[in-house]
């Protein structure tokens, strides 16, 4: 059979259109599924071999401080608010495979060495804000606590609904990476966290748990609010 | 006679590969875009952007919601750089790159073909496999690819790379070549597809399955786009001298629609 060029203008022109409307605005084949978490898994390795405890962020010169433009995201319908009547006083709890246990009180966090970073924070919506973070390096906090050296992942959970991320330790323990309880110079408000919340550049807003409550060494990983819905686990920058 | 205007098979598949990865790459960054349809870091304004905070129409994205576009764009940019890289390497070995390199004439031949499509030159100018116009535009793609890879990864990796952010003006900035890059890219690409359509139908069969009638080449029908619409002069002695098939009594008519009794030493 012969197909004149006209014909095959028309047959290839309307399959590769009609698939392109098919496709268009979907989340592709549902086959692909399994191929996407396959380069996901590899993306992870290329980026967890990139990453460098050298490697700083830093921002950029002139940039302004976001101040009020910073988004406050959470998942509760409500801004969450520690009530200190109905649950005590709020605790930073780190525990799983580590040596000493510890329950640390706002106080207490603020005693401890302390780090104050202008950085960039960049959101997995391809914004970015320029922000001066105070806190603890979570660094210090996994030495003071005695962590295990089997312990490759740490998860970061809150009292905003079941929020939580866990992390590579690798990220964790990069210098940038702070328990912070101060932004911009004041306390940490409401809307970004308070009373103390993970932050660090090397990976995107939504690992960074608001509303901490618990630092948890594992052995394993342990997915997270937003990664267990689809985005990508590693989350790195 | 083989024509020298067919593809080798492996450059018919990285076009095809190149398609596909490409418009998947276009459709999902859109929908990351949408996602901050702005350039300017919060708390700031950007200068150079008039469209900010305004999302591309969703008929126009791929990927369905945020997360599902990043995991197609961070699987198919794999698709994309890896086929790139073969398809140069083997231009560069097989020899298809001076086919593609803008040659020393290419000022005039260029201005030769703009002349021709603004009717200003009667006869389409014969340039070989590729007019200059087209060797520009298939020389500059491959350049704006690469700067689409490059921005793509100071954006993925702002600071363990940032070296390469800080590069192209930092995130903010990166993030707005990388745009700008994708527009030119799909600008070059919708006058190929629209050339293709309208002056040169056959070349969509010569890169999927190979093969090229010279005696339906652009500059054997004097084409221009939308050329059937025009009055054609008839061929001239030399355009004859240079398509034997043209001969005096095929008259251009039977030349753009053959039909099946058509002389049997037309077809190889």
């Amino acid at each position: 059979m012969t197909i004149d060029r006209r014909k095959f203008i028309i047959v290839s022109g309307s399959a590769v259109s009609s698939a392109l409307i098919a496709a268009c605005d979907s989340r592709g084949p549902k086959g692909a599924q399994k191929l996407l978490r396959y380069a996901e898994r590899k993306n992870e390795a290329v980026e967890r071999a990139l990453l460098r405890h050298t490697s700083m962020d830093s921002s950029i010169e002139g940039s302004r401080l976001a101040g009020n433009a910073l988004p406050s995201y959470y998942v509760s319908k409500t801004v969450p608010v520690w009530n200190e009547a109905q649950r005590g006083k709020w605790t930073l709890e780190v525990s799983g495979m580590v040596d000493r246990p510890l329950k640390l009180t706002l106080d207490e966090l603020q005693k401890l060495p302390r780090l104050t970073e202008r950085v960039n924070h960049y959101c997995v919506e391809g914004w970015t804000a320029v922000e001066q973070w105070t806190g603890v390096r979570f660094s210090d906090l996994a030495r003071l606590a005695g962590a295990h050296p089997a312990a490759r992942y740490v998860d970061f959970q809150s009292f905003d609904d079941n929020y939580h991320e866990s992390w590579d330790i690798e990220s964790a323990m990069h210098p940038q990476t702070v328990i912070a309880y101060g932004l911009d110079g004041r306390m940490l408000g409401a809307a970004h966290g308070a009373p103390a919340r993970l932050y660090s550049p090397v990976k995107l807003g939504y690992k960074n748990t608001k509303y901490l409550t618990k630092i948890v060494f594992m052995p394993v990983r342990n997915g997270g609010f937003w990664s267990d819905k689809g985005y990508e686990w590693y989350g790195g920058t | 006679m083989k024509s020298t205007r067919s593809h080798h098979p492996l450059v018919r598949i990285t076009h095809w590969v190149n398609a596909i990865a490409l418009t998947i790459m276009v459709g999902s960054g859109l929908r990351i875009f949408n996602a901050y349809p702005a350039f300017a870091r919060k708390g700031e304004t950007f200068c150079c952007y008039p469209w900010e905070h305004k999302p591309i129409p969703r008929a126009f994205t791929f990927g369905g919601w945020l997360a599902g576009a990043r995991n197609w764009h961070f699987a198919m940019m794999w698709v994309l750089v890896i086929n790139g890289l073969i398809y140069l390497g083997f231009i560069y070995l097989h020899g298809e790159w001076r086919d593609v390199v803008p040659r020393k004439s290419f000022p005039r031949d260029a201005w030769a073909m703009l002349t021709y499509y603004l009717f200003i030159r009667e006869r389409h100018p014969v340039q070989g496999k590729y007019n200059a116009l087209q060797r520009g535009t298939y020389f500059i793609l491959p350049i704006i690819g690469a700067v689409a890879v490059i921005t793509g990864i100071a954006i993925w990796k702002p600071v363990q790379l940032q070296w390469l952010t800080d590069l192209m003006g930092g995130y903010a900035w990166a993030r707005y070549w990388h745009f700008m890059a994708m527009v030119v890219l799909v600008a070059l690409s919708m006058i190929h597809i629209f050339m293709v359509f309208t002056v040169d139908p056959q070349a969509l069969k010569s890169i999927t399955i190979g093969g090229y009638d010279e005696s339906k080449s652009p500059e054997a029908r004097n084409a221009r786009p939308f050329y059937h619409l025009f009055r054609r002069p008839e061929p001239d002695a030399a355009t004859i001298a240079a398509h034997p098939s043209l001969t005096p009594t095929d008259s251009f008519e039977t030349a753009r629609r053959p039909s099946r009794d058509d002389t049997p030493e037309q077809k190889p």
